[in-house]
């Protein structure tokens, strides 16, 4: 990882709240951090915890209103995104930002051939002719390993199954060469042996174009395959944030050790009985002024219930850089 | 739970078990063709005992789940269950078998009639299968709300004021009503977040151990199966290709197809993960509509040989216990001249991709 080079996707302190007829709901509470070049960034956590919202928020993906994106910076290069324009933020995205969702039927237009939607971006952004699109087109196909490509770019999303159909998500999100590339639960709709495909594909492509990808999903076996550094989220914060090999060797806060735990192993010790976090993910109504994970942790005490813990290195490093966990506990028990 | 082995007789007892979808083209919707989407499927499961039927989507597992409780009028076989064929039952007879046999489905949000309280959901198979009157249902339901680990206050509520997991204690709770011995998990856990599957896992275990029930859980999450069932049966394209043991299959699948699928799944270890050979299948599955013409597999299959593209191989058991539906196996002239070199050959394949 070089950790020397400037940062290509820098965050700080974002925030989004959704105005709801409950209340506001905090989806992303002042979530920080970086992106180096060429790397590639797992962040893990379960439906509602902000991972999703996070990654939309920063490139200004989501409906406003309800969506408000109250503060923070969000730096690509030397710009940042939540100040540019409408129209800025549009060359933005697909050009220097790339984006894989998770259901490639759903975010693939059923009425346009496969080749029509790669050459869109490339006409749009790269000011392409047809002909010169057509041909790039059909080398990104080939590029994500869709067989007779040339030919396959008349055919529409439907004539695909579903692995191919990520792929040619893929090579949409690829075709403008992007500085960053946010996944979306990019294989949770695929199964197992298709999703191998697409992580043996995401390798290679890292390999042959070295871009900075996020990866956003709540497997932690793909995360462990795949990631060099982790961020765990939970109810819109940052929780946890490691390189892969010391979050999975020695994780922090007491819900990444939960969570490593619930899950059975497939060639470990078999356990008589699985693990549990008891309770249910919190709902981020009214302003965060205690720890998200308080009512489920097993470890918490008075200060968890009064105040929100902030990031803290545990190995000197800046946070943000090295292995650091945003718990009570850890700071003044695990680590007194 | 392992020793209920040969002189026990199973519970269900499943035997050719093939389910078509007919298709219908032309002007004239004229019968053209069948999507097998199950095709000969046998297998027994003892009294108390979970048997785990993993696969990918489309390999049939759903529909071997659904025609088991005969929600579908099934196209050939035998199902066997507690004694009674169930595939040639009449409606009345059908209906009086219903209790024995139920089903937790996968999506809780879809499975629970949004206009119905929970206290309603809960005794709607208690309304149909028994006299009782109102008091003793509401007993009931309050012992069944008690065992899944819903607070009785809740039993005046609507579906939409629960989370998933919750939901899902609902649906096993009305799966339970009716003390049934066989109970159907399809997909149970899909739809849960990680951290509340393994809640509902663990109650699915308590309760088995509790009321003695016989579980056939359908999922495609390979680890939760390795945790929760007794042995194991592995489907692909509308067909078993092993049923084994579960310690015995996940240390040493036997099927080429087994084997690539366990060696697919992402294991929570960076090191581990980083350091295993993987075996990347190419390509996709073929349509159930179109198999081919020999073994299912033979299209994907890193081992295959000639034979394997003329002849469907049949489920046999190639050492105590374990079944499997493979010519490496089935054939030892082939096994022991060309299964061999194949497997080499295979190896190579495996590693390029």
């Amino acid at each position: 990882m070089a950790d020397g080079a400037a940062p290509v996707l820098d965050v700080r302190g974002l925030k989004t709240v959704f105005r709801t007829r409950g209340g506001e709901v905090h989806a992303v509470n002042s979530v920080s951090f970086h992106l180096n070049p060429g790397e590639l960034l797992g962040v893990v956590g379960e439906s509602g915890s902000g991972k999703s919202v996070t990654m939309m928020s920063l490139i200004g993906l989501l409906p406003s209103p309800p969506a408000d994106v109250r503060g923070g910076t969000v730096m690509l290069g030397n710009r940042d995104l939540l100040k540019i324009s409408a129209d800025e933020l549009r060359d933005v995205r697909g050009a220097k930002v790339g984006f894989v969702f998770q259901d490639p039927m759903t975010s693939l237009n059923p009425v346009f051939t496969v080749g029509n939607q790669i050459m869109e971006p490339l006409i749009r952004h790269m000011g392409m002719s047809k002909k010169q699109a057509q041909v790039r087109a059909a080398e990104l196909l080939a590029l994500v390993g869709i067989p007779d490509a040339a030919a396959r770019l008349k055919s529409y999303p439907h004539q695909f199954s579903g692995g191919m159909r990520q792929r040619v998500m893929i090579a949409i999100a690829l075709a403008c060469d992007p500085d960053v590339l946010i996944a979306d639960e990019p294989t949770t709709a695929l199964d197992v042996t298709i999703q191998a495909q697409i992580l043996e594909l995401v390798k290679d492509l890292r390999q042959k174009l070295g871009m900075a990808i996020v990866w956003i999903t709540h497997d932690l076996g793909v995360i462990a395959g795949i990631a060099d550094r982790v961020m765990v989220m939970y109810g819109g914060q940052v929780v946890e944030q490691a390189p892969v090999k010391d979050l999975f060797a020695n994780p922090q806060h007491p819900y990444t050790r939960a969570l490593l735990k619930t899950i059975p192993s497939l060639t470990g010790e078999r356990e008589a009985r699985l693990q549990v976090i008891e309770g249910q993910p919190p709902i981020m109504t009214g302003a965060p002024a205690a720890c998200p994970f308080r009512d489920r942790c097993a470890h918490a005490f008075a200060r968890c219930f009064v105040e929100n813990p902030e990031r803290r290195a545990i190995d000197g490093c800046e946070v943000g850089k090295g292995h650091d966990v945003a718990c009570h506990w850890v700071a003044e028990v695990a680590h007194a | 739970m392992l020793d209920v082995a040969k002189p026990i007789t199973p519970l269900v007892q499943v035997r050719g078990l093939k389910m078509y979808f007919p298709i219908y083209s032309g002007i004239l919707r004229r019968h053209t063709g069948d999507v097998k989407a199950v095709d000969g499927v046998s297998f027994d499961i003892m009294p108390g005992e979970t048997l785990g039927l993993v696969g990918e989507s489309g390999c049939g597992k759903s529909t071997v789940g659904r025609a088991l409780l005969r929600l579908y009028e099934i196209t050939g076989g035998t199902v066997e269950i507690n004694g009674t064929d169930v595939a040639t039952l009449g409606t009345e007879d059908l209906r009086k078998a219903r209790p024995q046999m139920q089903m937790v489905f996968q999506d809780p949000q879809a499975s629970l009639n949004p206009r119905m309280t929970l206290a309603d959901i809960i005794g709607e198979p208690l309304n149909e299968h028994t006299d009782w009157d109102g008091d003793r249902k509401l007993a009931r339901i309050y012992e069944l709300m008690d065992a899944v680990g819903l607070n009785r206050r809740f039993a005046n509520r609507f579906p939409h004021e629960f989370s998933g997991g919750q939901r899902q204690r609902i649906g096993i709770a009305r799966a339970l009503a009716l003390n049934p011995r066989f109970i159907v998990c399809d997909e149970p856990i899909a739809a849960l977040d990680v951290s509340i599957q393994a809640q509902v896992v663990n109650l699915l275990e308590d309760l088995q151990e509790k009321f003695g029930l016989t579980y056939l859980f359908i999922s495609h999450d390979l680890s939760m199966v390795r945790h929760i069932a007794d042995r194991v049966a592995v489907m692909y394209l509308g067909r078993i290709a092993e049923l084994s043991p579960r310690d015995a299959l996940y240390a040493r699948p036997l099927h080429p197809y087994a084997e690539a699928l366990l060696s697919a799944v992402p294991e929570p270890d960076p090191t581990l993960a980083r350091s295993r050979q993987r075996i990347i299948l190419q390509g996709d599955v073929p349509s159930p509509a179109n198999p081919p013409k020999g073994c299912n597999f033979c299209t994907r299959c890193p081992k295959v040989f000639d034979l394997c593209r003329q002849v469907k191989p049949e489920l046999a058991e190639v050492e105590p216990g374990r079944f499997v539906a493979c010519h490496l196996y089935s054939d030892p002239t082939a096994a022991g001249s060309t299964g061999a070199s194949t497997a080499n050959e295979h190896n190579q394949q495996g590693v390029s991709l």
